[in-house]
């Protein structure tokens, strides 16, 4: 039973170079996807908290369906499906990036609209009793503080959007898995390539995490 | 206490058979209300008798059903229609709520000089200048700097005093300024509420502090489930009130 369990380390090793050419692309989707899904996630989490319901509806419907379908049948539908629509192929990366930002938008709404609504309706009452215009109530005492409190929640949907990219691979997106399973094709070690794979992806997640951890100890974050 | 110069000017406040609903409950029936400027009127009432709302109504805080509402010579529709003129009232205008609602992510400083610089335009040293001379005047010129949750409930009550003084309004409401404080730090608050007063600012206060009304108010008006039942100067109402009504409540709020 251990002929099978030979941890070959010097082919673990070996994966990395080949691996960490996939980490520009994983790190590109990731943070463009999540870059425009958060605008996305700005302008429907605030129609969603619109009192009019031609402004609330087709904001729900979004949140809703891209929150109620796969990331994976997202991308597949954006990169096999939509050609047929447009006409012309959509580059893999361009489909990765877009799955990541609908995707990530609509939960991202969700995070804005929470965000939002946790502000106490007393620093609106107090921005508007001196004056201000509820445009400037919004942007310089709710928002501020509103998103303060959406921060560690996003930061727990940018680790989620990074590990979705490792879908991609199916459509080809020369991401980590993909150069992973590249490399397993030429040398077979299995084992040992999505043992790095999945290392790789902790490095990422965990700087990120770190980083957020940063900025709430320096009280930038929360309360 | 009168050192009231424009009292006989035309009215701050005009509110005439004013009519508020929330869904099926009546909250303020027919009030009649006027406010010359300079001032001091001091609303009393049980709890959930409509005294919050009733001043939340002056600076379009809540919107009203019925009735005829003027502020400033501006003219505030019913079913709270966004205008012009109700954020020209609110700029004339200045709130102290119950709970401070100061603005947690800026600085005491900051706090009060925000409208100033974002309403009326005010450069940043003009703006500073003013939070300064009045952050001094209610006595935590040396807070500036500090968040409001470094603070006592005092301190930013006395904060949230200046924020509204800085846009410099011509009426002030209160609204239960003291109820979220401890007993200690009541006194520092009514102190610089005394002192507005002496200085002319017409003020509608809501208050429980049933002795400060007496010394500062130059009318007390008693609601009772949304309708004025009473109001006179304050000798009037608390030692002959000629209602059974008031009678009532004030035995009970005096006698502790
Ligand atoms: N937003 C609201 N929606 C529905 N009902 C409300 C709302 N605000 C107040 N009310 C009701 O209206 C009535 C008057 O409330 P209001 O807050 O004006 O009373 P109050 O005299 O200020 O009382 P308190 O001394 O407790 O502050 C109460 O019955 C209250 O429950
Ligand atoms: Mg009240």
């Amino acid at each position: 039973m251990n002929s099978s369990f030979d941890f070959d380390w010097e082919a673990a090793f070996q994966s990395i170079p080949h691996l960490l050419a996939g980490i520009p692309y994983t790190l590109l989707i990731s943070f463009a996807g999540l870059a425009i899904g958060f605008v996305i996630g700005m302008i429907f989490g605030l129609l969603r908290l619109s009192r009019a319901p031609w402004l609330r509806w087709p904001a729900v419907a979004y949140i809703e369906i891209f929150r109620g379908t796969p990331v994976l049948v997202q991308v597949l539908f954006i990169f096999y499906g939509l050609p047929q629509i447009l006409g012309g192929p959509i580059p893999a990366l361009a489909a990765g990036i877009a799955a990541i930002a609908v995707n990530s938008g609509a939960y991202i709404s969700e995070i804005v609209r929470g965000g939002v609504q946790s502000i106490e309706r007393g620093q609106r009452e107090a921005g508007l009793s001196l004056g201000l215009s509820r445009s400037q109530t919004f942007r310089y005492i709710i928002w501020p503080q509103g998103f303060r409190r959406m921060i560690p929640a996003l930061g727990n949907q940018g680790i989620i959007s990074i590990k979705d990219t490792s879908l991609f691979a199916v459509i080809g997106v020369g991401e980590l898995v993909r150069q992973g399973q590249i490399y397993i094709a030429t040398t077979f070690r299995a084992l040992e390539v999505y043992l790095m794979v999945a290392i790789l992806y902790l490095a990422i997640t965990l700087t990120l995490s770190l980083l957020l951890r940063l900025l709430e100890r320096k009280g930038l974050v929360g309360q | 206490m009168s050192e009231r110069t424009d009292k006989d000017g035309a009215p701050i406040v005009r509110m005439e058979k004013l009519n508020k609903h929330f869904g099926t409950l009546h909250v303020l029936k027919d009030v009649d209300l006027e406010v010359t400027p300079g001032e001091v009127v001091v609303i009393i009432g049980a709890s959930g008798s409509g005294k919050s709302t009733l001043i939340r109504c002056i600076n379009g805080l809540e919107e009203f059903q019925k009735g005829k509402l003027e502020v400033d010579g501006k003219r505030l529709e019913p079913h709270g229609k966004a205008s012009k003129a109700l954020q020209q009232i609110r700029t004339e205008v200045g709130m102290v709520f119950q709970q401070f609602n100061l603005f947690p992510h800026l600085s005491v400083r900051d706090n009060v000089t925000l409208a100033p610089r974002k309403v009326r335009g005010a450069s940043r040293a003009e703006a500073r200048e003013t939070a300064d001379r009045l952050l001094e005047r209610v006595g935590i010129a040396n807070q500036a700097d500090k968040y409001p949750g470094q603070l006592s409930g005092g301190q930013q009550q006395r904060v949230a005093l200046a924020r509204a003084l800085a846009m410099e309004p011509r009426l002030m409401l209160f609204d239960e300024p003291t109820s979220a404080l401890d007993p200690e730090m009541i006194g520092e608050v009514l102190d610089a509420m005394r002192e507005l007063a002496r200085e002319g600012m017409t003020m509608v206060i809501v208050t429980h502090e049933m002795s400060f009304a007496r010394e500062v108010a130059d009318r007390v008006i008693y609601i009772h489930e949304g309708e004025i039942v009473e109001e006179g100067p304050p000798e009037a109402v608390f030692d002959n009130p000629q209602r059974e009504r008031t009678r009532s409540f004030l035995s009970r709020v005096l006698t502790h």
